[in-house]
Parts: structure tokens; C-alpha cells; sequence
């Protein structure tokens, strides 16, 4: 990595470069790597919570500040009625005992389990509570019931997939055309193209809600899924920025031999592309799964709902539920994170990013 | 460029011209349907009274005179200058930071990386119900853990002077997807230059400051104005944590919001459409605004400066 490194034969070098240079990028890496864990932690610490208190019960809900391994207090039934176990000190005997009665002062009544006639009033604050781990994963299927996930999860997929493909199929097309021919008034279109990205969409969400009204698609699917067949500006920058990187050549050694355009687009462009085709459908699957705005418009039967507008919703009607909420909300961002890792390179290296720069 | 005679060269730059247009049609006619005709539609009913009911009818510039005297759209317009005044630059430094230090060349860079682009790609619903219960000041993490530092925790979304803070501090643990495009940008700086400026005996600082700030100006302009534009359109964050009634007491009544309200729960679609004009000149006059300072701040290589 450093020059030293590379020149281990002399020794003499190396002993000056390191306490040299070496001594301070040291220093500087120790420092980085030091800052990073200390933003990577606060970056983690709200996902601990939430998979914590996806798994805790109504009870376990209410201790504060909230325990981050889900924790119960251990019970023992004294005269029919349950109570919690205390480490407690009695004259200096220490020994198990229930709390079954609070008194004034910060004090409660204990009794022996094994011997619940006698009662000893002492300080809460000086006992223990008695605890274990106890995780209550049935949420999970109780929340995906109470909000009908499947439904919710099959309009989501419906909305996704199907608006995946016709983004690929007109991005596709469209890239192909602004990188690969000469055309008056071409450029002029695509900088219009471009300057789309910059437009707020608030501008034509009205018409276009009056347009789908008259047309009978409000709450239906499709407002959400036909218009990802009329090509994006983001995904068209980016595919035509990795076209232009595929050499002329092939498309000439096809032209040829006598390919069409569209053969050529099909059978040289696109598995040329596969990196940048990949990427861009990564990119509209998180657009699509996380997307809150359009499927609140269009969406109205609770049939029709995508997990987004559901989860929004079951929020609002059951807020008290702080457990079943968390836990549908693990549900919800299990697919991207898995995506994700699955497809790091493309984030973590940047792979279309490229073509942004200048 | 052919120089052959006949009809044969127009023809054939001709076909190519057909095939240009052919092959972007999806664009063009999506254009035409999803952009255009609806800008010029809204335009047009942000002059009318329309509930979407009945047919628009015209009423000239009351939507807009109505708009002024409207102390709820100054209200949500202030508290979205806010937001963008305070989110928009502290989000693009700390990103910028970050991606500066994602850019080392230390070992195990890449879990560093993917710990820090996690939350852009889950942003939305879920991320929203989960730091409304994060600054819940009764069973949230945050507030405990203030008090052991000795500080008494504000009631954050509860709190009308606290909720902006609250959102802020939301923002900010989302901008991963700045640092992705920063990074891309870092990386290209070419190494020559740093090279080049270490032979000259150039500090670590100065080659910051004079080689991979000026270098990575054209995404930081990218960042800028695509963050100003996503600032006027946030929405689901305050719709989630509010119940999209902007609470509490309007303290998270943005412009998008407002206008979502107006529209499609009072179908005031005449008033919305102003609304959406009035915004569209608004970050039009910003974005413009910006370009017109790019000339002062924003580094091209490859652009050839006049002489």
C-alpha cells in the first residue's frame, strides 16, 4: 500500500518512512477508521431498537428506558395472583422474594414464597428485579395478520415488478435513441429531457389525477404501473451514460451483417448493458417498494393498498400497538436491505454514478 | 461527411433521423401526456374553482389574490424555507464529510460503506414510524438517553418548537444517498493530481482544498439543486409522523403537504393547482438562481473557459 512496503530489501529506508509518513497516515487511518464506528453506531442504534421492539410485549413496551434485549420480570404465584421476584436483603440475608404490595416512600411489602405469611416492608430502590430474556416473536405473524400483509404485499410485488419492466423495456429504448443516432433537434430533446429531473412534481400531479379520474384507473394499480412505460429522465441519463461507453464497433460489425437497429439494440446493446440494466431496476424497485405519495392519491379501498399506505394506515388506527408496528415495519424493509446486500458492489463502488460527474 | 452523389446520403441520414425519433417515442409521448399537457393543464386550473366534480369555471386571478391573504400557505411556505435553510446545507457538509472519509484507503472500507448507505435505501414509511418512536418523550431511546447526559429531553414531535429539530436530525441520518453520489465524484478525481501536488510538497489540507474540493464542485452543485427540489416536495416523513394534519400546531405543515390537503381532502383542485404554480416559479427562480452562481463556484475540466 505504501512505498515502503514495496522496498522490504533495505531496511534502512523502510525504519525512516516509518517513523516518517507511515507513523502519520497511521494516525490518520486510526482517527478515520475511529470517527467512522462512531457514526456507524449511531446509524445502527435505530434498527437495534426496532428489531427489539418488534419483539416485545404490550408490557414489555412500557419499561423505561426501554431495555435493549427484550427482558420480563420472573413471576411467582402467591395466593392466586401472580407477582415479580426480587433479589432482596433481609438482615443481611440475602434470599428471593415477590413484591405484592407498594407502599408509600418508595417502599413495598415482600414475602417468601415459601413462606407467604410473614411480610417485610423494604426500599424498592435497594432490591433487584429478577429478570430474563423474553422475546415474543408471534408479533410478527399477529401483525401481518391484523393488517392483511399478503394483499398488501401482492399489490406492492403487482406495482414493482410490472412497473420494472416497462421502466427497462421504454428506458431501454429511449437511451438507445439519444446515444446512438444523429437526429435534428436531438440534443435540443434531450437536455429537455434532463431538465424534467428538476421539476417539482407537484406541477402536473393534479391534471394527471383529473386525467387517470376520467379515464376510471383511481383506485386501481395502474396510474402507478402505465406510466413507467413512458421512460424516465433518471433512468434514461443513466443507461445512455453507459450505452455511450459500449464501443461503436460492435454496433457496426452487426450493421454488417445486416441487423436492424432494433436487433442490434437486442442483441449487442442490452447484453452489453447488463451492469447498467441491473442497476437502474435495483434503483426503481426501491423507488417503487418505498414510494408513499402516489399510492396515497390513487389508492383508496384498503384491497387496493401497497405496503407503504397500509403500514401508514395501520399506524394510525393502532398506534398504541408500538410492537405489532415495529415488527410489520421489519417486514417492510427486509426486502431493500436484502436487495441491498445482495447488490453492495453497485452502491458501495458506485458503478453508474460515473457518469454524473461534470 | 459521405460524398457520394445522388439522393442516397439525405436518405440515409434521414432513416437515422426516423429511427432517433422512433426509438424515443415512449419518452416523447409520455412527455406530451405526463408533462406537458398536465403543466399546461394546471396552469390553466389554478384560475378556476374546480372540485374535480363539476367542470372547472373560470374566476381570473382569485385563486392567486386568495393564495396571498392565505396565512397557512406563508406559514407552511416559512417552515420549508426553514427546513431547507437548516437541513439542505448542514445535510450536504456532513455528507460531503462523510464521503470524504468513506474515500480512504483504510481496511475494511466497504463494511464502512455499506453501513453508511443503509438507511437511503430504506427511507419512507417505516423509517418515519420508527423515529416517531425514537423521540417519543415517554418510550422513546432518545430522551433516557439525554438524561444520563443530564440534559432534559424536549417532547420532540409533541413539542411545536421542537418538531423541525426532530425532522433534522431525521434528515440528516438519511443522506447516504448524497455520500453515494459524493463518492462516485471523489473517485474520480484523478490521481495524478495528487501526485503531482505531493511532489510539489502540498499539505493534506491543501490538496483538499485546492485539488478535491474544486474537482467535486459539479456534484456538489448536482447534490444542491436536486436537494433543494426533494426539500419542496418533502412530504412522507411529516404525512407519517403526523397523521397528515401537519401537527403539531402546523409545525410540520409543509408546502407539499398543505397542498396534498387542499387537493385531495377539501378536492380544492383550482386553489392546489395555484399552489403547484406558485411553487414550480419558486424552485424554478432558486434552481436558476443556483446556475447562475455555478459560473462562480462550479469546476469543469472540460469546459473551456472564454477568454
Amino acid at each position: 500500500m505504501t512505498q515502503s512496503s514495496k522496498s522490504p530489501s533495505d531496511p534502512k529506508a523502510r525504519q525512516r518512512s516509518f517513523t516518517g509518513i507511515q507513523t502519520q497516515t497511521l494516525i490518520v487511518k486510526s482517527i478515520t477508521t475511529f470517527v467512522l464506528a462512531a457514526g456507524a453506531a449511531i446509524i445502527m442504534i435505530p434498527f437495534l431498537y426496532l428489531l427489539s421492539t418488534s419483539v416485545k410485549s404490550r408490557d414489555q413496551l412500557r419499561q423505561s428506558p426501554p431495555p435493549l434485549i427484550p427482558m420480563a420480570a420472573d413471576m411467582v404465584n402467591i395466593n392466586g395472583t401472580d407477582e415479580p421476584l426480587y433479589h432482596v436483603t433481609v438482615n443481611g440475608q440475602a434470599s428471593d422474594m415477590a413484591l405484592i404490595k407498594f407502599r408509600p416512600g418508595g417502599k413495598a411489602l415482600f414475602v417468601d414464597p415459601a413462606a407467604p405469611e410473614t411480610t417485610y416492608e423494604l426500599v424498592i430502590a435497594n432490591q433487584t428485579a429478577i429478570r430474563h430474556v423474553e422475546i415474543h416473536f408471534e408479533n410478527y405473524p399477529e401483525a401481518l395478520k391484523q393488517m392483511k400483509f399478503s394483499k398488501l404485499l401482492l399489490n406492492t410485488l403487482l406495482v414493482t415488478f410490472l412497473g420494472m419492466a416497462g421502466m427497462l423495456f421504454s428506458c431501454s429504448l429511449v437511451a438507445y435513441g439519444f446515444s446512438r443516432f444523429r437526429a435534428p433537434w436531438l440534443n435540443v430533446l434531450f437536455i429537455l429531457l434532463l431538465s424534467t429531473i428538476m421539476l417539482p412534481s407537484q406541477v402536473r400531479l393534479i391534471p394527471t389525477y383529473v386525467f387517470f379520474n376520467k379515464l376510471g384507473w383511481v383506485d386501481t394499480l395502474l396510474p402507478l404501473i402505465v406510466p413507467q412505460f413512458f421512460a424516465n429522465a433518471y433512468d434514461v441519463f443513466l443507461l445512455r451514460q453507459f450505452f455511450m461507453t459500449i464501443p461503436l464497433e460492435l454496433d457496426d460489425a452487426a450493421k454488417i451483417d445486416g441487423a436492424s437497429p432494433m436487433q442490434t439494440l437486442m442483441y449487442i446493446i442490452i447484453p452489453q448493458a447488463r451492469p447498467a440494466l441491473v442497476s437502474v431496476a435495483i434503483f426503481h424497485f426501491l423507488y417503487a417498494w418505498n414510494d408513499f405519495y402516489e399510492p396515497l392519491i390513487y389508492l383508496h379501498s384498503p384491497e387496493k393498498w401497497t405496503l407503504a399506505v397500509g403500514l401508514q394506515t395501520f399506524n394510525a388506527l393502532y398506534a398504541v400497538n408500538t410492537n405489532y408496528i415495529m415488527a410489520a415495519s421489519v417486514v417492510m424493509i427486509l426486502p431493500p436491505i436484502i436487495l441491498y446486500f445482495l447488490a453492495q458492489k453497485i452502491f458501495t463502488q458506485g458503478v453508474v454514478f460515473t457518469g454524473i460527474k461534470g | 461527411m459521405n460524398f457520394s452523389p445522388g439522393k442516397r446520403p439525405l436518405s440515409l441520414s434521414r432513416r437515422e433521423a426516423l429511427w432517433a425519433y422512433a426509438f424515443i417515442a415512449p419518452w416523447t409521448i409520455g412527455f406530451i401526456i405526463f408533462t406537458i399537457g398536465p403543466m399546461l393543464a394546471s396552469l390553466f386550473f389554478s384560475f378556476t374553482d374546480y372540485n374535480i366534480v363539476d367542470s372547472p369555471r373560470w374566476i381570473g386571478a382569485t385563486n392567486y389574490v386568495n393564495l396571498f391573504h392565505d396565512d397557512l400557505f406563508w406559514h407552511a411556505l416559512g417552515i420549508t424555507f426553514k427546513f431547507a435553510a437548516i437541513a439542505l446545507p448542514l445535510g450536504l457538509v456532513f455528507s460531503y464529510m462523510i464521503a470524504v472519509l468513506l474515500n480512504s484507503k483504510i481496511s475494511g472500507i466497504n463494511i464502512w460503506r455499506t453501513v453508511y448507505f443503509l438507511p437511503s435505501v430504506i427511507a419512507g414509511v417505516a423509517v418515519a414510524l420508527l423515529w416517531a418512536r425514537i423521540f417519543d418523550s415517554k418510550f422513546g431511546i432518545l430522551n433516557p438517553f439525554l438524561e444520563k447526559l443530564g440534559i432534559q429531553g424536549p417532547g420532540w414531535f409533541s413539542d411545536p418548537h421542537w418538531a423541525m429539530s426532530a425532522l433534522v436530525i431525521m434528515s440528516l441520518w438519511g443522506v447516504g444517498g448524497n455520500v453515494i453520489i459524493y463518492l462516485a465524484g471523489l473517485q474520480g478525481v484523478p490521481t495524478d493530481l495528487y501526485e503531482a501536488a505531493k511532489v510539489d510538497g502540498a499539505t493534506a489540507w491543501q490538496r483538499f482544498w485546492y485539488i478535491t474540493l474544486p474537482m467535486t464542485t459539479p456534484v456538489i452543485f448536482y447534490n444542491l439543486v436536486l436537494g433543494l427540489i426533494g426539500t419542496f416536495q418533502y412530504f412522507t416523513e411529516v404525512y407519517v409522523i403526523s397523521n397528515g394534519t401537519g401537527g403539531p400546531a402546523r409545525a410540520t405543515l409543509f408546502y407539499n403537504l398543505y397542498l396534498y390537503q387542499n387537493a385531495f381532502r377539501y378536492f380544492h383542485m383550482g386553489y392546489a393547482s395555484t399552489m403547484a404554480w406558485v411553487l414550480f416559479i419558486i424552485v424554478l427562480g432558486l434552481t436558476l438562481l443556483i446556475f447562475r452562481s455555478s459560473d462562480l463556484w462550479v469546476y469543469y475540466e472540460g469546459q473551456i473557459k472564454g477568454k
